[in-house]
């Protein structure tokens, strides 16, 4: 078995920096893919929730005997019924030691605190008689006053949980006087306050729903020795490990699959009632439960996003000089503290500073619990809130000292040559450049023109005014060093796994911990692994996201998948060619020491002698002639825990048109130069960017998540709950610069985020200056074209969105009663019996 | 999203469909194109226990000539009407209001008599009915009748059609020449109208010899802004004119105040929009 076929490594077209089209997309676009709802098992049972239409209420009785009469109903669980067997929805990050964590039942026995919480469950041979039955369960509720707007939750005005006599969760500082990386802030602002300039402003990061396009769904079946929970979820190993801990099931005896999932943006980064039940009712009937939530149901309860207050003081000499940075956070939980919960804002806590050299810095989040909806990681979880609001105080600044907004960034920012950097909040940026990054991005824009332009508009009072928004954001990502967490008091690790595996017929296997949601991971991780065999990209499989497949990993979320993930899987197939290379030595009857790697072929230097990696595998398996004492084995694991967090970087770039008469905004043009090191495939980076930048736009333009004064989310569908569509787009100019990270072996950083992380503050910093020469310097997110019009004409930033839901569906008539447990937005439509010809 | 279980019949003729409402009365509902309906009854906001789908009279479609006015069939889906050539030139703020109604799936789905009949005041089709003196078609047990555009729209998703009536037609009289601008106003594209302006104008020699205008959203149904209307009759075509003008746009208008604005907000961009559409539809803007 020598070497025949000749490959010689130059014709080897490098897949990385390849426009892959992804492989994935075949089965997940033409619909032959399986989501976890299209999943049939024999004698699959089917669950619908009653749910709470009210905000805050004690549960006084629960009759289901109706319900169980229904057709084809097997049975109606409470809580009490199912009891320890329910188990509990865990918080994995307490903040503090003292963190008040509500316990939180996925089906309360006695009372509900959010509009939307699970009371019952039913059972039933189809989902439409349990979604009928689920009409019948009466509901005798005591309503309970609710603590519903976060700044009197915080001052416990209602409480949310009385039991716990305090709505105020945690309090986590950060203060770089006291951890020895800067400075004491105080004295920064005292000074600044006498001889310098101080910006003290407060922003609200509005509620915001994740909105994935598939909604949740789980399936539970035990019937086989395994139980096994098929779940659209982005993390089945966290979520098979929750299990195990808190419903008494032994691990080993828990399949946890992650099917294909669409979407998840966080939202799916959770441990949630649903599943809960439906495994605790599984496991009691023995039988294959399926729960798939309608989209009401999802926006009503599954867990949102951002929801802060944002208290900011910057100081500065007159200069404009950076000395410190004060931030004072109250942070909404909402009822109950979600699985990464508190810990949210808390991932933002050290990037405040952004790219810039304070000297001083002070963080504190307030964590409170209200009323609502629970609250969790939304992409960029905590790192969207930071830079917004860095980067809106920079523009603050730049006015203040009366230069352009890039001219302030460009006096504070880190210079490339003084990388890497380790900045007031503690952390070490490997590698940046933020000056390429932003002449590259001025240069697309065309910057000078449009300022010009900007000039002559303002001249001439021209009712349509031109404004330019900057954001020169950085974050950290790549979740996470395991030793930082355990410092931050999360309950796990932030390693990654992954395996290789050579097959007999010179195919590859690859098992992954990173459980991809729509991110591509196959089509990237193909490309990373064929480089580094030397093996053809479409030789390589990519399994994931079952537990039995890939038994160990930490899931995908916090823009990890790559540069963990993709760092373990370079070390697992390094190991599996040093592993090779004795094997290919005695076969070749050379010495490994003369044997080179090059292109997927061990060559004996100096000779034509070699042979491929396909050729050494098979020869593994058949094992006929290794070498003593060899395994016959190529199969290669390796466990990656990071040393350090990722920090790619840009420079964003916004011009928005403002019609002055009536507030509406144009997007006249979108450019971004982001550094995200080396690039592996640049079409799916183009999505990731794309994407992140439409969803962090829609954060400045359009979601919103609104509760009526009764505890109601008014935007309880997508009638209200604006998402934009490409209608309401423009394309956008994306370009890189390359600083390749020096802390993994590719150069990679993360770019899942980016985008929504960038593109916020860039945009309503455009607005604010198209508009500001009239005296605006805030306006409240979504920049709606009413608090545009409004801010224009003297009334400030705009307050809380109020008012109901637009009536559209006015025929609401007594079918399901609030008892019933419909009480998933909407219901409150008012509206009349419509005499209706041919109805619409 | 699965609705309650309810019957379900499908007449080929309107005298079967005026039947079976006759028979089951209240507890009856009327599926046209279904683009409202269908999310009432998936959300369980509505239990009907029949539907009568009127999607197979095949009598109840497309756009015929009728002298002096044009006929569109109830059950002609917006995309079909909004492409007609007798709608481009006999009624063509029709065809700039459907332009940019909702999304282009419910403008393949939805039709022009099930939109109007369901009265959402926020609908696109009410304000260009109205502007144009649109006579709707009534069919009932006892015969047909026409009910005038300005008596059609009663109320919040209420109309003159009776509980046992069918409206079959809505004849739009021509007018020819006539300029036409729907200017709209969303946040995303797909979203109903926050106010719109449907502006129809008869230019002659550089003057507006006679403007008709419907508002969208702007009360409990479509209205005429009639002061408008008025004031800008033998007004010449020009900015100013019709600034002045517009600024009436607002009065006697009851507005609701919802998360996409508060009532004077939305008098304000019926006076601004009322000025764009009137230019617009003069060739002026």
């Amino acid at each position: 078995m020598t070497a025949t076929q000749e490959r010689p490594s130059e014709e080897v077209e490098r897949e990385i920096g390849r426009d892959r089209r992804r492989k994935e997309d075949q089965r997940l676009i033409t619909g032959r893919t399986r989501w976890t709802d299209n999943l049939t098992l024999p004698g699959m049972l089917h669950l619908a929730m009653v749910r709470s239409p009210f905000a805050h209420a004690k549960i006084v009785s629960i009759d289901t005997s109706a319900a169980k009469a229904a057709t084809n109903v097997v049975d109606v669980f409470t809580g009490p019924e199912l009891g320890e067997t329910l188990g509990v929805n865990i918080n994995a990050w307490p903040i503090t030691p003292e963190q008040v964590t509500p316990t939180h039942s996925p089906m309360p026995a006695d009372r509900v605190a959010f509009a939307g919480e699970i009371v019952a469950v039913v059972v039933a041979r189809t989902a439409a008689e349990a979604r009928d039955a689920a009409e019948l369960v009466d509901v005798e509720y005591d309503e309970l006053p609710a603590a519903l707007d976060l700044k009197s939750a915080a001052a416990d005005e209602v409480l949310a949980h009385p039991d716990l006599g305090t709505n105020k969760s945690a309090l986590w500082v950060f203060d770089s006087g006291e951890a020895g990386t800067g400075a004491p802030v105080e004295d920064a602002i005292s000074k600044a306050r006498a001889d310098g300039i101080v910006i003290e402003r407060e922003y609200r990061q509005q509620r915001l729903i994740p909105a994935f396009m598939e909604p949740r769904s789980v399936v539970v079946d035990p019937t086989g020795e395994q139980y096994v929970m098929y779940s659209a979820t982005q993390i089945p190993h966290i979520l098979r490990f929750a299990l195990a801990a808190t419903t008494g099931v032994p691990e080993s005896k828990i399949r946890v699959i992650a099917p294909d999932v669409g979407g998840g943006f966080g939202g799916k980064l959770q441990t949630t009632p649903e599943e809960w039940i439906a495994w605790a009712v599984g496991r009691r009937l023995g039988k294959p439960v399926k729960y798939t939530e309608t989209r009401s149901e999802s926006l009503v309860s599954a867990h949102h996003g951002r929801d802060q207050w944002q208290k900011l003081t910057l100081a500065a000499e007159k200069d404009g000089t950076v000395t410190g940075l004060k931030v004072e956070l109250l942070a909404d939980l909402g009822a109950y503290v979600a699985i990464v919960g508190g810990g949210v804002p808390v991932l933002g806590a050290f990037m405040f500073n952004a790219i810039y050299k304070f000297p001083a810095y002070h963080f504190s989040v307030q964590t409170v619990l209200t009323n609502k909806t629970w609250t969790d990681a939304y992409r960029g979880a905590g790192r969207p809130e930071a830079t917004y609001a860095i980067e809106r105080l920079m523009d603050e600044l730049a006015v203040e000292v009366g230069v352009d907004p890039l001219e302030i960034r460009e006096k504070n920012w880190i210079k490339h040559e003084e990388f890497p950097f380790t900045t007031v909040a503690g952390l070490e940026y490997d590698s940046g450049n933020y000056e390429a990054a932003t002449a590259r991005a001025k240069e697309m824009i065309g910057y000078d023109e449009l300022r010009a332009e900007q000039r002559r508009r303002r001249e001439s009072g021209d009712p349509v005014q031109l404004g330019i928004g900057v954001s020169t954001f950085t974050e950290m990502c790549g979740l996470a060093p395991s030793r930082v967490l355990g410092q931050l008091d999360y309950g796990a690790g932030g390693w990654e796994h992954a395996s290789v595996r050579m097959l007999a017929t010179g195919k590859v296997e690859v098992v992954t911990g990173a459980s991809a949601h729509g991110q591509g991971h196959e089509t990237a991780f193909s490309q990373i692994v064929a480089d580094r065999l030397g093996v053809a990209f479409e030789d390589v499989e990519i399994l994931h996201g079952d537990t039995q497949v890939a038994p160990k990993g930490m899931d995908t979320y916090g823009s990890r998948s790559l540069v963990v993930g993709g760092e373990a899987l370079v070390r697992a197939a390094d190991k599996v060619i040093e592993k090779a290379k004795p094997i290919a030595a005695h076969l070749l009857e050379a010495s490994a020491d003369d044997l080179e790697f090059t292109g997927g072929r061990f060559s004996v230097r100096g000779t034509d002698q070699g042979m491929a990696i396909g050729e050494v595998a098979l020869a593994t398996f058949a094992a006929h002639n290794l070498p003593d004492g060899v395994e016959p084995s190529l199969d290669s694991d390796a466990t990656y825990d990071p040393v350090a967090f990722n920090f790619p970087h840009g420079t964003h770039l916004c011009a928005m048109e403002v019609d002055t008469e009536t507030g509406e905004l144009r997007m006249r043009k979108y450019v971004c130069c982001d550094d995200i090191g080396n690039i592996i495939n640049p079409l799916i980076v183009s999505g990731q960017v794309h994407g992140g930048l439409v969803q962090g736009i829609a954060q400045a333009l359009w979601e919103e998540a609104v509760y009526d004064e009764s505890g109601t989310l008014v935007s309880g569908s997508f009638v209200d709950y604006l998402l934009p569509t490409a209608a309401d787009t423009i394309s956008f100019d994306i370009d890189h610069t390359t600083s390749p990270s020096l802390t993994n072996t590719l150069g990679t950083k993360g770019v899942g985020e980016a985008g929504t992380i960038a593109s916020t503050p860039a945009v309503v910093n455009a607005v604010v200056d198209a508009v500001r020469h009239f005296g605006v310097n805030d306006i409240q997110m979504p920049c709606t074209p009413e608090r545009v019009w409004r801010a224009i004409n003297g009334a400030g930033a705009g307050g809380s969105t109020e008012g109901a839901a637009m009536p559209h569906f006015g025929e609401a008539e007594a079918s399901g009663t609030s008892e019933g447990g419909g009480a998933m937005g909407n219901q409150e439509q008012p509206g009349t019996s419509s005499t209706e010809g041919a109805g619409a | 999203m699965i609705p309650v279980a309810f019957d379900y019949v499908a007449p080929t003729s309107v005298e079967d469909a005026l039947a079976a409402l006759a028979q089951h009365g209240d507890d009856a509902k009327i599926i046209a194109g279904g683009q409202s309906l269908l999310p009432v009854l998936r959300m369980r906001l509505n239990a009907p226990e029949m539907i009568i789908d009127l999607g197979k009279i095949e009598s109840l479609r497309g756009v015929r000539d009728d002298g002096d006015a044009i006929v569109v069939g109830a059950m002609t889906p917006h995309s079909v009407v909004g492409s007609d050539p007798l709608v481009a030139e006999h009624a063509a703020l029709v065809a700039k209001a459907i332009e940019h109604l909702a999304d282009a799936q419910v403008r393949h789905r939805g039709t022009f008599g099930g939109a109007l009949a369901h009265a959402d005041p926020a609908g696109d089709l009410g304000a260009p009915a109205l502007a144009l003196g649109a006579e709707f078609v009534i069919q009932g047990a006892g015969g047909t009748r026409t009910v005038a555009a300005d008596d059609f729209f009663v109320d919040l998703f209420e109309t003159a059609i009776g509980e046992d009536e069918i409206l079959t037609a809505v004849r739009i009289p021509k007018r020819t020449g006539w300029g036409a601008h729907y200017e709209k106003f969303v946040r995303v594209a797909h979203q109903w109208p926050i106010v719109a302006v449907a502006a129809t104008v008869r230019v002659d020699g550089g003057s507006i010899a006679e403007a008709r205008i419907g508002l969208t959203n702007m009360g409990s149904t479509p209205v005429r802004a009639r002061a408008v209307e008025d004031a800008l009759a033998g007004q010449p075509a020009t900015e100013d004119a019709v600034r002045a003008a517009a600024q009436q746009a607002a009065a006697g208008t009851d507005p609701p105040s919802d998360l996409n604005g508060a009532a004077d907000y939305r008098r304000h961009l019926a006076r601004v929009l009322t000025r764009r559409a009137v230019l617009a539809a003069a060739g002026a803007a």
